[in-house]
């Protein structure tokens, strides 16, 4: 038993960036399964070194545990897209958040992965939701922005310290991780670049939404200048070039079409002129908020661009929001966008409701499988990984969650949690403060003495 | 000696008075439905000349009287549904009598019908009462919450309970629509929590109106928003300032109350006697006065248990009550105590870690703060998007408690959002329960207001048709919406109901 669990652990370290994963084959029998693109009453789901084996309605293979899942929905783990999970703690305590960077020598170069905490507090509490992956986004250190703030944008953009554009008008570079209890928790780091446009961008380019487009193409030209003379660069025989070296690197994957490019838009008239610009650029986008976006739902679809979105916010926070819908999603998905549905406020603290939202979105139309795939299949796709989580489909990721009804209901608990096949213990920091104050907090030992 | 200090005053002031400690809700609950409460006038030869207008609080204590009349209504008979009351029962096939605007009757299947009653059936439905929201902030930080629009906090001052958040409520906001859409019928208004003593808050009926006194609650007692902890002391200490700390904030409460029990003695004494020249009217003692005096509730913005504790000792130090704590996070760790004070605790469920006094929330908050008895556990929103869907914020708290055991019923955790933050507000003996005499605010739900596709299909506001999903025309726009992008087009091939 001991040295069962000792070769297991060996195993575990040997896994390195994957979950460590539990070998046992297991069979989770009788429930409905929702393999991401399917439904499947009464299935059998097989896992196995860290993989699904097989989902079906066979018998469980001989020798394999079984988990009763009848009366039950087994699901994919979800998938939180423009998420800030394992790279901010506390919102409001700046140290503990590395979701953004101000110095203008590392806008684009800025790489999220270095900053995550697979101990964080925040991940068990999204995990409790059914959350197993997530797709961590920069945010911009200027990007609050608008053309018509009182605390002078157009001050802040323009040549900074160095020659170079401060701000820059990139976020950084998201990364894709995993939610598992261990010592690793990024799958692919550099996924995609992050940028905001519309209000926001605006702000940062200096105020008009026009400025960032021109500064938008002259970034890329001098991205595709340096690339084609790195050695020239290198002696200083080129010009000089209003990024770093850094940031030059890092946005060639963008400038030749193979990295992703995620536009925080909003207005639909924003996301016209950045459909434009991708196409004028050969830049692949991946849209990100969208609120208008059901105005352009054809134009978007007919580019085949992806829509990360939120599918309650349906006020006009501000101008650029007036025609936020809560059908905004279904409108979407019915044009034919690939759509993946976020969480609330960041996705970090509010990962968990990103099911919730789906069911809203069924609720204001989308269907129901579209739904899921909107947080599952999708955002697997999206950012390239199809196949490989966010579907119960052999080959895959054993990231199965096992619901006490369906997952998109509030009533309904994760009860049972794998991730890359390691079962994840049911517990968080709110569960354990939860537990101590059962009872009322008033027994004859205070509070602290309990565990 | 009382009659001699009255000389002068009206005689719905008179009547005002002698209510005794509800002095200025019982006044506003005549000026605000029956009649427009009279200035003082001249009514004895012998009469003290009374204060020039504006001078005496007393003389005129509801100075923007709601004009709320509520919309076309029909007696009218739901049933069919599964209602739960609010009051803790659930009735399958029930029938809710509704005359006059009131709920005349709550049963099962064989509650008479009156003749003539419209009959709206439910069959297949659920039927509550609307959903309350104690804690808002439309209109004062109403969408579009661009530059020009932000008008919720008059962060000037640790201590601006002279403000009414009543004066920067905008009707327009859209917000409003989109409430009522998810079955809100009620919500309370209140000031931003930069400051100690933010303001009045400001209890409204969610009907559209072009004035914000159109929309205000009659007889509804008024709240003054105060706030604990990190926010008043970021704010203030930020500008080298006080308070910068915790402690720097109880000296602020506790000094403005000393100022506000001698400012309330001096006018006590100068009704009672007549003699010298009156004080001068100052209306941030005002308000701080008429906690003292019982009328206005203590609406307090307070996360930690510990800072309630203190919060508590204060109120017993100056003789007042506090009605209700929002923003509870860590209500579940003294939730005997608030329930042997009687005090409400208001809670999100899934709100957590956006700061450090929001780092110990619990999903079952509202689960454990239910269960000694006396409890008052309420849902709320501070927030626009959420208070569309409290239904659903309070279903992930039931699914919260009872994952750990606990026999919660839904018909008793309905009351999270209707007859508890009645109770918070002040104002259960005319809302937040299906029962006789109560005015009928009645939402009637696609499906289980605790499942996540549950839509308000009709939602009713005194027996008035205020929203229907099915319906176009009982889906108001704000004047705000006409015509901006959008506008007029449906988003998708569904129903739409609301944005």
């Amino acid at each position: 038993m001991r040295l069962k669990s000792l070769i297991l652990g060996a195993a575990c370290l040997a896994a390195l960036s994957t979950p460590a994963f539990v070998q046992t084959l297991t069979a989770i029998t009788g429930g409905r399964v929702l393999t991401g693109t399917s439904v499947i009453e009464n299935g059998t789901v097989v896992i196995q070194n860290g993989r699904v084996v097989s989902v079906g309605t066979g018998a469980a293979p001989t020798g394999a545990r079984i988990i009763d899942a009848r009366g039950k929905v087994v699901s994919p783990g979800f998938v939180a897209v423009d998420s800030g999970l394992g790279a901010s703690e506390i919102s409001s305590v700046g140290g503990s958040d590395d979701l953004s960077n101000g110095a203008n020598s590392i806008s684009a170069s800025f790489d999220v992965s270095y900053g995550l905490d697979p101990w964080s507090f925040t991940l068990p509490v999204a995990r409790l939701g059914g959350t197993t992956r997530a797709i961590v986004m920069p945010s911009h250190a200027g990007g609050g922005g608008g053309n018509h703030r009182d605390d002078g944008d157009a001050d802040f953009a323009g040549v900074g310290e160095g020659g170079l554009q401060s701000p820059g008008l990139f976020a950084g570079q998201a990364a894709i991780i995993h939610l598992a209890a261990g010592t690793d928790i990024l799958v692919r780091a550099r996924v995609a670049m992050v940028a905001p446009f519309g209000e926001a961008g605006a702000g940062i380019a200096g105020g008009a939404r026009g400025a960032q487009f021109t500064q938008f193409k002259e970034t890329l030209a001098e991205v595709r200048l340096y690339a084609r003379n790195r050695a020239a660069y290198d002696r200083a025989g080129l010009r000089d070039l209003s990024l770093s070296r850094a940031d030059l690197e890092a946005l060639i994957p963008v400038a030749n079409g193979t990295m992703p490019l995620i536009v925080t838009v909003r207005r639909a008239a924003d996301i016209q002129q950045v459909l434009r610009l991708a196409r004028e650029e050969g830049v692949k986008i991946i849209l990100d908020g969208a609120e208008e976006g059901w105005l352009v739902a054809d134009q978007i679809a007919a580019a085949n661009v992806p829509v990360l979105l939120n599918p309650i916010s349906n006020l006009p926070g501000n101008l650029e929001t007036r025609a936020s819908r809560m059908e905004n999603a279904a409108a979407l998905d019915a044009a034919g966008v690939v759509i993946a549905i976020k969480g609330n406020e960041g996705s970090i603290h509010r990962a968990r409701e990103t099911r919730y939202n789906a069911g809203n979105a069924v609720s204001h139309g989308l269907p129901y499988d579209a739904a899921i795939e909107a947080i599952t299949v999708n955002p697997a796709r999206i950012f390239g990984m199809a196949g490989q989580f966010g579907e119960l489909r052999a080959g895959a990721a054993a990231d199965v969650v096992i619901w006490s009804g369906d997952p998109l209901e509030p009533l309904s608990n994760a009860e049972t949690i794998f991730i890359g096949g390691a079962e994840q213990a049911p517990t968080s920091r709110q569960f354990l403060l939860r537990d101590r104050y059962r009872d009322g907090g008033e027994g004859a030992m205070p509070p602290a003495y309990s565990r | 000696m009382r009659f001699h200090a009255l000389r002068g005053s009206s005689l719905a002031t008179l009547a005002c008075v002698l209510a005794g400690s509800l002095v200025l809700s019982a006044c506003a609950t005549m000026g605000g439905e029956d009649e427009t409460p009279a200035a003082a006038d001249s009514s004895g030869a012998e009469a003290r000349q009374p204060l020039a207008r504006g001078l005496d609080a007393a003389a005129n204590p509801d100075p923007f009287p709601s004009t709320y009349r509520g919309l076309p209504r029909e007696n009218m008979a739901i049933v069919g549904g599964t209602v739960f009351t609010g009051a803790g029962q659930k009735i399958e096939n029930g029938v809710v009598i509704v005359t006059d605007g009131k709920v005349a009757a709550v049963g099962d299947a064989s509650t008479p019908v009156p003749a003539g009653y419209r009959v709206v059936d439910a069959r297949g439905r659920f039927v509550t009462p609307g959903i309350i929201d104690v804690h808002s902030h439309l209109g004062v930080y109403p969408s579009p919450g661009v530059s020009g629009m932000s008008d919720g906090n008059e962060a000037t001052s640790p201590n601006t309970a002279q403000v009414w958040a009543e004066h920067s409520l905008w009707p327009q906001d859209p917000g409003f629509n989109a409430a009522r859409a998810g079955g809100v019928t009620t919500l309370q208004i209140l000031p931003g929590s930069a400051n100690l003593f933010g303001g009045r808050g400001v209890t409204v009926r969610n009907i559209p109106s072009v004035t914000m006194q159109g929309m205000k609650m009659p007889g509804a007692p008024y709240g003054l928003k105060m706030a604990c902890g990190e926010n008043p002391s970021r704010v203030y200490g930020g500008r080298n300032s006080s308070p910068a700390t915790g402690m720097g904030n109880v000296a602020g409460y506790r000094a403005a109350f000393i100022a506000a029990r001698e400012y309330k003695a001096k006018w006590d004494k100068w009704r009672e006697d007549g003699e010298g020249s009156p004080p001068t009217r100052n209306l941030q003692l005002e308000t701080l006065a008429g906690v003292l005096d019982g009328s206005i509730l203590i609406q307090n913005h307070c996360y930690r248990a510990d800072e309630m504790a203190v919060m508590i000792d204060i109120a017993n130090e100056f003789g007042y009550e506090i009605t209700a704590f929002h923003h509870a996070i860590e209500a579940y760790k003294i939730a005997p105590l608030l329930a042997r004070e009687g005090i409400c605790a208001d809670m999100w469920t899934g709100w957590w870690g956006f700061k450090m006094e929001a780092l110990d929330a619990v999903e079952a908050n509202a689960a454990l703060v239910d269960a000694p008895q006396g409890s008052c556990a309420v849902i709320h929103s501070d927030d626009a998007e959420l208070t569309q869907r409290l239904n659903q914020e309070a279903a992930a708290a039931l699914a919260a408690g009872r994952r750990i055991g606990m026999n919660i019923s839904e018909e008793r955790a309905i009351s999270w959002i209707t007859l508890n933050p009645a109770r918070s507000l002040g104002i259960a003996d005319q809302t937040g329960s299906l029962e006789a005499g109560k005015r009928a605010d009645v939402v009637i739900w696609s499906a289980n207001p605790f499942s996540v596709y549950a839509r308000a299909d009709q939602v009713f506001i005194d027996g008035g048709l205020a929203f229907d999903r099915m319906n176009p025309a009982y889906q108001p726009l704000s004047d705000f919406e006409l015509g901006q992008p959008g506008f007029g087009l449906p988003a998708a091939n569904v129903l739409q109901g609301a944005r």
